[in-house]
Order: structure tokens, then sequence, then C-alpha cells
């Protein structure tokens, strides 16, 4: 008795758990890994899986097991020239005759154990660390829908979308081109025989014979011309286009001053990271503006914002100005909506402080959907921490918070997160 | 052969395509069954079972069984074959077969028609049949119950992952992974359990168990007089090649449901010990009788020549040997030599050369069917090739063997497909499968029962090779299962001690 059974559609993925099981016992490797990608990848680029690599000694299961040594006497195929007796040199390194098995050496020299992780288990590694509750993390992970759109005509496809009208119109194009000459020729030599007939000659006519005979010649080849060939085949071409959504700017502002160094510029990209994550869920294009500043602003593009440094003072009006500036010239006419997140540590000029307010207050609050503002700092609070404190009382779209770890960034977007309606 | 009027079309024939269809796979299934039954090939019931590629890779990591218990290890498995699968640097293997009553045999969707038949054949009748007929499947399986028991056992062992949280569960499968080649008896002949019996039976054992572990370990003294009298008696009385048995029995601090843990890590790794015997066997005569079936099946016009150029591509891919400086080199391909021997086999039994007759008065000129029967039944790798190898085979593979002594500056070609070299060639070769020469010899040596408790195994040299690196760190292994102190000794042929390892457990309530 012979069973045949189906069990493709049964569960696919039992080894999920195996695999959940692996992620749980390198978690620390793991978070590791995703902490060294936030830091080396792009802000745009966050969303995708991430290749991760654990020493072979860790992942190593260990058995007994024969090592090089002692005698091996081994018998291999393939013998060419040697004959008993034959003294051959110690082949250096793995392989070659005689070295035995490879599964009984111990120096392997594998690469690291390196596997993927997918964009879901990446987000949630990378969500851990900012302690967000979980209905954020739906939020933010859930993909954007794409709509089917169709998008011309192709040359190539599968045969359910081959599109009849247009494949038949370019064969009767292709029939009447290839054909035209040849049409024109028969309707030419009709005429001259009728003509010849009429003048009353015999059909024994030599010159009859021969037009017959071209007549003849001629329907034969437009015969011969296909009434369709592969290449009048058109294809209905559909492509993917997500759907239409406004466009949002994010603005990245950050103290590059001296005193901003690698942890803090790693904090504040985590922040901004969220920031963007957060837009990407509700707008479809983003740009990203990044301005850097000390005692002058410029605008850079991201490399050279996260990974340069500088020295200096702080003016942070500066940076405001060419935000302002910005704004005003690029991301105008109420089409764009704009999102700015700053980050420093808190030192500026005194007197410039009280400007930046006024200028967050009356020029830019207005412009702007959203003002989130870290200070990355564990010393006391500073003028521009005074000074920005007083903007909620006019603005309710500003946040601003002290942090230390990157744990204490999501209450800087609780109100965001909590006023967008899903 | 020669005539080049065509076949007359067999009312079974193939239709020339290479899209299968479940009729298609029933009809071909039908001829390859008739065929085999003609050869006499003896096979549980089939039970054919279409997967797709995600779930052939599930299969591969559970080690090929339809269920498993839930660990790590599998999950690395898994993300190495994904990866390598997905980037194209292997295809996955055309067929898993198991070991059961009724036989499963796993087809992949993606497979032709042509493939699918020939898994059919390898798998389905070829394997089938060896695991059905030969002595250690038949003494060392039990293919009725086998299904049932990874049920039993993944059910088991995500019960204790309830009670006994995950992290516990782990730790001990870990150790017991490390060390589960030392978890078979090699030359013990088990008693056959039904799985009824040994449900019924699991819960008094844990009892039982348990108190004979008192028993050892009572710490009550004993009269004065007797102790001054007796030398403390040996534990064990004999050295013990068992380790996770001898842990099972008599580890003093596990707990019933640790020792039942044990228990399940030695019964699995005591089902695919056979395996691990028979490999070269085993796909010889899987690979030996597709070859032969198909052929029948082309021969009775059954199947068509494109079928059969697209299996004997696959085939001749299969059983390709490459030489040893080739850079495709990866020692031996038991399909190769398994093949060319069950062929050779055949070629002695039907056209016998004068040499071999010298070589095999017994089965030249035999009936090649009983003769490769009785080859198939009563063998293992070590012993087949001992056995069969002929000089023709060695002469065709250009077999040599190569001394590496490392007491020597350069190694020594110590022999050659010649006359003088054939029967060292092949002695040579039967032990390259000696599973007792692969691995290291170890065993429970003694069992410190009046002091420490501490555990001592002994590794006895073989060709003075010595422990790999990982050693130390499946000793540990092993402490943390015996729950005391453990000794690795190594020791040479002659009994003199060459080297020793420890473990040390932490006292408790002491950092160090």
């Amino acid at each position: 008795m012979t069973y045949l059974i189906d069990r493709r559609l049964q569960g696919k993925n039992k080894s999920a758990v195996n695999r959940e099981r692996f992620l749980r016992r390198y978690k620390a490797q793991i978070k590791d890994a995703v902490g060294r990608a936030i830091k080396g990848r792009s802000i745009t680029d966050i969303e995708n899986g991430e290749k991760v690599s654990i020493p072979v000694k860790d992942v190593n299961e260990p058995t007994f097991g024969h090592a090089h040594g002692g005698v091996w006497e081994v018998v291999n195929p393939g013998n060419q020239e040697y004959q008993k007796g034959d003294q051959i040199a110690r082949p250096r390194g793995g392989g070659g005759a005689g070295r035995g098995k490879a599964g009984n050496s111990d120096q392997t020299t594998e690469d690291d154990f390196i596997f993927e992780l997918s964009r879901e288990e990446f987000m949630n590694y990378f969500f851990e660390d900012l302690e967000l509750p979980n209905l954020v993390k739906t939020q933010l992970t859930a993909t954007t829908e794409f709509k089917n759109q169709r998008a011309g005509y192709n040359m190539s496809g599968t045969p359910s979308n081959i599109h009849v009208l247009r494949s038949l119109r370019g064969a009767l194009g292709r029939r009447i081109a290839v054909g035209g000459t040849a049409r024109k020729r028969v309707i030419d030599a009709e005429r001259e025989l009728e003509q010849l007939l009429l003048e009353g000659a015999p059909p024994q006519d030599p010159r009859v014979v021969e037009l017959k005979k071209l007549i003849h010649h001629l329907h034969t080849r437009l015969l011969a011309i296909p009434f369709i060939d592969p290449f009048d085949l058109r294809y209905t071409n559909r492509i993917k286009v997500p759907k239409p959504m406004t466009q949002a700017v994010m603005f990245c502002i950050m103290d590059v001053s001296g005193s901003m160094d690698e942890t803090r510029k790693d904090t504040a990209k985590r922040f901004f990271i969220l920031l963007y994550l957060f837009l990407k869920r509700v707008y479809d294009k983003i740009e990203v503006v990044f301005i850097r500043h000390h005692t002058a602003a410029s605008e850079v593009d991201e490399q050279e914002f996260f990974h340069s440094r500088e020295s200096g003072g702080t003016v942070v009006s500066s940076a405001l100005h060419l935000l302002n500036k910005i704004i005003d010239e690029r991301y105008g006419a109420g089409s764009w909506n704009s999102y700015v997140a700053q980050a420093s540590d808190g030192d500026n000029w005194d007197n410039d402080s009280v400007l930046c307010r006024q200028l967050l207050v009356n020029t830019i609050m207005p412009k702007v959907q959203y003002y989130t503002y870290v200070e990355i700092t564990d010393g006391p609070p500073q003028n521009l921490w005074e000074q920005y404190s007083q903007v909620p009382d006019h603005h309710t779209h500003f946040a601003m918070q002290k942090i230390v770890t990157p744990a204490d960034i999501y209450p800087v977007f609780r109100e965001l997160f909590k006023k967008q309606p899903k | 052969m020669n005539d080049m009027t065509p076949k007359p079309r067999h009312p079974n024939a193939l239709p020339e395509q290479s899209e299968w269809t479940f009729e298609l796979i029933e009809q071909i299934h039908q001829e390859i069954r008739r065929v085999a039954e003609n050869f006499g090939l003896d096979t549980y019931p089939n039970q054919l079972e279409i997967i797709t590629a995600e779930q052939m890779m599930d299969a591969y990591t559970s080690v090929g069984m339809p269920v498993s218990y839930n660990h790590w290890s599998f999950g690395k498995h898994f993300l190495t074959t994904e990866k390598s699968y997905k980037r194209g640097q292997m295809g996955l293997a055309y067929e898993i077969v198991i070991n059961s009553n009724p036989c499963i045999a796993y087809l992949m969707e993606e497979n032709s028609l042509t493939m699918q038949a020939l898994v059919i054949a390898h798998a389905a009748y070829g394997h089938n049949s060896f695991f059905k007929g030969n002595y250690l499947f038949r003494t060392w399986t039990d293919a009725e119950a086998i299904v049932d028991y990874m049920v039993f056992a993944k059910n088991y062992i995500a019960e204790c992952e309830q009670r006994h949280g995950i992290d516990a569960v782990e730790l001990l499968l870990d150790s017991c992974h490390a060390i589960q080649n030392y978890g078979v008896d090699r030359y013990k002949r088990p008693a056959k359990l039904s799985m009824a019996q040994e449900r019924a039976r699991q819960k008094e054992r844990e009892a039982y168990a348990q108190s004979q572990v008192n028993e050892l370990w009572r710490t009550v003294p004993r009269r004065e007089e007797e102790e001054e009298t007796k030398v403390a008696p040996r534990f064990p009385v004999e050295p013990e090649e068992n380790l996770l048995y001898f842990i099972e029995k008599y580890a003093p601090l596990l707990e019933p449901w640790q020792r039942e843990m044990v228990r399940i890590v030695r019964k699995i790794s005591q089902y695919f010990y056979p395996q691990r015997q028979t490999q070269v066997m085993n796909e010889g005569w899987a690979t030996f009788w597709h070859y032969t079936i198909l052929n029948q099946l082309y021969d009775e016009g059954v199947v068509g020549d494109g079928f059969m150029m697209e299996f004997l591509k696959s085939h001749t891919n299969v059983v390709y040997q490459p030489p040893v400086n080739s850079p495709y080199y990866s020692g031996i391909n038991p399909y190769a030599l398994g093949f060319a021997m069950m062929t050779d086999i055949r070629r002695i039994c039907e056209h016998p050369t004068d040499e071999d007759r010298e070589w095999f008065p017994d089965i030249a000129g035999s009936d090649w069917r009983k003769t490769l029967d009785f080859a198939m039944r009563n063998f293992k790798d070590e012993s087949f090739i001992a056995q069969f190898l002929s000089p023709k085979l060695i002469r065709e593979f250009h077999f040599f063997a190569v001394l590496d002594d490392d007491n020597n500056e350069k190694l020594t070609v110590s022999a050659i497909h010649d006359d003088l070299g054939y029967r060292y060639v092949r002695q040579q070769l039967a032990e390259q499968y000696n599973l007792g020469n692969r691995e290291p010899n170890i065993q429970v040596w003694s069992v410190n029962t009046q002091d420490d408790r501490a555990l001592t195994l002994r590794h006895t040299e073989f060709q003075r090779r010595p422990l790999n690196q990982q050693a130390s760190e499946v000793l540990k292994h092993v402490a943390r299962l015996w729950g005391f102190d453990v000794h690795l000794e190594t020791v040479n042929p002659a009994g003199d001690l060459v080297s020793t390892l420890e473990v040390r457990r932490e006292k408790r309530g002491r950092g160090a």
C-alpha cells in the first residue's frame, strides 16, 4: 500500500521556534551587532534586515574528536605519480594528501558564523533599546501599502498578461509594412495583365505568361508573411506604486561643537532615527535635511553630519536662522509637513539663548508640525534649556527632554505618537 | 541494443515532460514498484510526501525527522542551510528518507518528473529496503516506533521547559549533545520495547532510577570492621562505553526529569548509530538500485530518451569522485565508492575474470541478486569494504595509502594499486570506516565512591592521535551532568598514563 501525500500546504515554519531559540541564546552578540549597524547606517536605511556575525567559536558545539598528530594512514583516490615508498613533503595548511579529514582538524579557519536578521527582528532589537510601548512598535513596523498600476506595455511578460488588441495592432502594422512593396507590385502587375488581355493578347503570349508567374510569385510571398509573430506580442505592464501620501521634510539639527563626543552623537542618531521611522509611517515621501552648527551653521550630507568633528563655541541661533531660510526657500507654501529634531549638549552663548526662544516662538513654530529637542547631558540645565522651557507655553507642538541614555528618548515623542490618528 | 527500429510503446509509458503531476507520480511509482518487486527488493510500505523547499530546510534542521524537540542548535543549522541555499552555494538534497514504518520519503516540489522518479527509486526502494534488511538497522532501530518516540520526546521536553524553564532544559541538552556520540551501546544488544510499554514504564523507571542512585550514594556509614577488611569495591566493575547511559543511571545529582532527557538524547543517538556506520553501503545500495531500476524501465520503454538523459546527468554528478589533487576533493564520495562496489559485485557474479575467481571464489559466477542481498544484509561499511573491494576497483579509483607519522619528517606512500598493495589498501580503507577508530575511544573508567565522587573517564589512544582542543569544553559538559569533578585520563594502548584533563566543579557557597 502506498500513500502519496501533499504536505505543501502544511506549516513551513517548523524551525521558527529553533530560530528564535538561537536568537535568544545569542542575544547579547546580536544586540551588539544591531548597535554597530545603527551607527554604521544611514538614517533613511534603518528599516532593513541586518547581517549579524558571531565568532564561530561561540556557536560551536564541542564534541570529542581527534586532533592532527600521531599516526594517520589515509587512503585517497586519484593516484597519478606515486610509487610505494615515495616520500612526500608535508603539505602546509589544510587539504592535500594525507592531511587527515577536514572534520578532524582543529585549526579550521572558518570565518564568523554569519546570518541574516529579518527586518522585523532587527526592528525589535532596535526598539528594545528604546523601551517603546508595544503599541508604537506595531505602528512603526507595519509596511506601507502598494497599489498595482498599469504602466504601458512591455515586450515580455507572462501569457496571462498578453494585450490582445495591442499585439494584433502591431501584427497588422507589421504585415502592412513588410508586404507593402509586394502588394503594390501585385496590383500593378494585375492591372498590366488586364490591360494586355483587353488588348487581345493570347494566353500563350510570353508577356502574359511572365506576368501570371510574377503575380503567383508575389501572392506566395504575401502569404508567407506570418499573421502574428512573437515579435508582435505586447504585454500589459504593471508596476507597484506606493499609495500617494503627503510629503514631509525632516530637519536634523545637531550641535557639533567640541563637547559633543561620539557617544552623544550616537544617542542623537537614535533620536533622529526614531523621528524618521515615525515620519516614514505617516508620510510616504520624506526628505531629510541635516544642519549642523557650532558658531556658524551649515547644511551638510549625512556622512559629514555624523562623522566629521569640529570644535569651538556654540551659537544655536545660527542653526535656527538657517532652518528658517531653508524652510522658506525650499519647503514653504504649505505643501510640506516640516518636522524638526534638534540635539545638543545644552551649551550656548548666554545672549544667544533668548534670541533662540524668540526665533522659535515667533518665526519657526508656526511653520512646522512638530519640534523636538533633546539635551544630551547629565549636568544641570543651562540657559538654553531654561529659555526653551518657555516655548511650550506658546505652542503645544513642541517637546523637549533631557536624556542620558537612548532609553530616555521615547518620552520626547510621546505627544507626537499619541496625537497622530492611525 | 543496436537495432534502429523504434521500440514498441509501452502501454504505461511516461510522457516526455518535465512537469510532474500526482497522476504521473502514481503512475511511475507503480512501474518502479513492479520492477523493484521483480528484482526481489523487500521494503516497508512507502509514504511519499510532496514538500516545498522551505519544508525541506525544516526537515534538514531537525536531523531529517518529521518531528523533533526544539533546541537552538537546530536553529543554527537552519540558518546555515538557509544562507547557503539562498546564496545558491548549494542545492538542497533531492531526498530525505526516514527509517520508519511506513517509510517516509520526501519529494521536493521543485523537482522535475525525472527527479521525482529518481528519488522514488533511490529512497523509497533503495534506502527503504536497506533499512528493512541490514542487520544493524534490524538490531538497533525500531522503525515501527521511531515517529511515535519523537513525538513523545518533543512533548516531554516541551513539558520540561514549561516546568523547569527554557534555560535549564537548554543547558542540559547542550551537555547531552556534546557527548551524544558516546550515548550508544556498541556491542550490547538492545531489548525491543513497544511505544506503549515505553510510556507505561517511564514513571516506574524514574522512581526506580532515583532509588538506585540513592543506594549508591548512601551516606550512612557502614560498620567499621567491614571497612577495614575490604578494599573499596571498584565502581563500575567494568568500564562503561556508553557515557550517557552511565550518567542517566548513576549521576548523583540529576532530577528524574533530567535523567529522562538524557535518555531521550541517548535513544535518538542510538537510532542514528547504524546510519553512521553504513554510509557507503546505504548510499551505494540505493544508488545501485535507482540506476538498475530506471535502466530496466528504459529497456521496457516506460521512460524515454529525454528522461534518461536528465537522469544520467544527475546520476553521474552524484557518483563523481574527484581525485585527491582536485580542488573539489573532500574525501571519498560514499555514493561513488558504494555504487562502484555494488555494481562491481554484480559484475563479479555475472562476468567474473580470472582475477575475480582468485579473489572471490565464493561469489564469482553466483546469482548476483542473492549475493548482493547477502552483502546488504550482513555487513557494515568496514566489513563490507574489507570483504568486497576488488583489485579492479582499487585500480579504477587509483587508491593509494599515505602514512602520516608525526615522528617522520615526510609523508610516506605506503601502498598503491599494484599486486603488492591491493590487500593493504583494502584493509586500510576498511579501517578508515571503522567508527571505533574514527572517534576517540573514551569510556567511563571509575568513580570515587568513597571520597569526592569524582568521575574518571579514560581515553585510550589510537595511533598516538591526540584529542582535539574541544575536549576540555566537552569535559565541562560532562561535569555539568555528573555534578562533581571529572577527570579525563589519556593512556597509551599499553595502559601507561600519557596526560590528564580535569574539570573541577565549583563548591557550593564558594566563589572559586
